[in-house]
């Protein structure tokens, strides 16, 4: 295997459904003789998995035979939902978890003020329903909001749009 | 990779890089280009100190919800925005630290209060303690994080890549948290009579430290370029807290402004409680590691 094949199938530590690749957090994976540069971006500032990713790209190029291996860390541009990759958005969905909508890059001028909830057509991962409310916009990692279906009633996490 | 023991899958790989056990932490800025502008190396660390002693201490302010906040929702909510401070804390006291030859957990843990450089508005007691309230907490929260976002969004264009970057990070996650206060503050004013009685005493006891969210500090003003300097904020920071007081029905705090500057290690009296219990673990047993 490419040393890029490695780094791909390397999974996120705490959605395991997806590899790093398909989060898009694995930005660019070099190889020039023996000597492998992998650079991975975080998701939020405060994310604890990154240190866990870092070690697992390394165990895992090590032991696929790449004995000098190199992990970078880009802090720009910042990671968005949007590099989720379109079957990493599958896997989600297929998980019980809804995935992000795309957002595109952010319009010029001041950031908006949401003094609601943004309104969003997130549809229920179990039953697939349109109709689901927020009820927090912080889930159980930085990543996640949790909603609840009003129809089948079950609470799913969503990967917010950032 | 199966393990009889769960325990086991943490160390595979025989190595101690694993943040589960709580140590072994790699820098913050690990594998990140950090080259240094050609600007005053004293200068630019105290800068990254300033905005670095915001989120640390203020992220130590929104922990002690843990577990208390009114709803579990909320719980999950206030230490989720404090953990998004706390990574953008030790990029930048990590950042501080390589400049002036130390480290972030030094910088952290075994500093005394005079020597931190956060605004006196991160510091003060909101509540669960006797100091306040969760209004008072959604009130700060609301000021902090406005004024957070803008000076997050100005710093993006910094001529300093690593300062930038972590600005450009940084304003994804607080836009979130002002998002956040701004809807409870919504909810409260607009509750019942006890709750909105709340939010209007908690933006009374934070307004008075407005003033020096917006006063330059000569470091800030040296930096031209590279910092932000923080008089330039005002308007925009206005303009959005009169649009949720606006829709919030809610007038603007009559209070008087009180002196003092956090940026030159003038502190309140609450401050040094906080440093304690943050710091005693470290303090007790130094170099300790689990």
């Amino acid at each position: 295997m490419s040393a890029r094949q490695v780094a791909e199938s390397v999974l996120d530590p705490e959605l395991p459904v997806l590899t790093l690749a398909d989060l898009g957090v694995l930005r660019e994976v070099s190889e020039d003789g023996g000597r492998v540069v992998v650079t991975i971006t975080p998701t939020y500032s405060g994310c604890p998995a990154l240190d866990e990713m870092r070690a697992d790209l390394h165990t895992k190029l090590t032991e696929a035979g790449y004995a000098d291996v190199e992990i970078r860390t880009a802090l720009r541009p910042a990671w968005t939902t949007d590099w989720i990759s379109e079957d990493g958005l599958r896997k989600l969905a297929d998980h019980g978890i809804a995935p992000p909508q795309r957002i595109g890059p952010r319009a010029v001028g001041p950031i908006p003020l949401n003094l609601a909830p943004p309104v969003r057509r997130v549809a229920c991962p179990r039953c697939g329903s349109a109709r689901t409310t927020e009820l927090s916009r912080f889930g159980s990692t930085a990543c996640k909001a949790l909603r609840r279906c009003e129809d089948c009633r079950e609470p799913f996490e969503q990967i917010k749009e950032f | 990779m199966s393990f009889d023991n769960a325990y086991e899958s943490l160390i595979e790989g025989g190595e101690e890089k694993h943040w589960a056990f709580g140590t072994g932490f790699t820098d913050a800025l690990a594998g990140v280009d950090r080259e240094i502008p050609d600007v005053d190396r004293d200068d630019l660390a105290a800068y990254c100190l300033m905005l670095g002693d915001d989120a640390l201490v203020y992220a130590q302010r929104l922990a002690e919800w843990c577990s208390r906040a009114p709803e579990l929702e909320e719980d999950v909510a206030l230490a989720n925005i404090a953990l998004d401070l706390l990574g953008q804390a030790r990029m930048l006291l990590t950042r501080a630290g390589e400049i002036q030859g130390t480290d972030e957990d030094t910088l952290a843990y075994l500093r005394d209060a005079a020597e931190f450089r956060n605004v006196r508005l991160a510091e003060i007691d909101c509540g669960p303690g006797p100091g306040g309230d969760f209004g008072t907490t959604i009130a700060r929260l609301l000021v902090f994080s406005t004024w957070r976002l803008a000076l997050l969004d100005a710093l993006t264009g910094s001529a300093d890549p690593v300062l930038a970057a972590v600005a450009a990070k940084g304003v994804k996650e607080v836009a979130y948290h002002r998002d956040h206060a701004a809807q409870w503050a919504l909810r409260l004013a607009g509750g019942t009579e006890f709750s909105r009685s709340r939010m209007i005493a908690g933006l009374d006891k934070v307004w008075p430290l407005t003033d020096e969210l917006f006063t330059p500090h000569p470091v800030e003003l040296r930096l031209a370029g590279v910092a932000v300097d923080p008089s330039t904020l005002r308007s925009e920071v206005d303009s959005v807290l009169d649009t949720v007081l606006g829709a919030a029905d809610l007038a603007r705090p009559d209070v008087p402004q009180s002196p003092g500057a956090g940026r030159d290690g003038v502190h309140t009296d609450e401050l040094g409680p906080l440093l304690a219990e943050m710091q005693q673990v470290a303090r007790a047993l130094p170099g300790a590691v689990w």
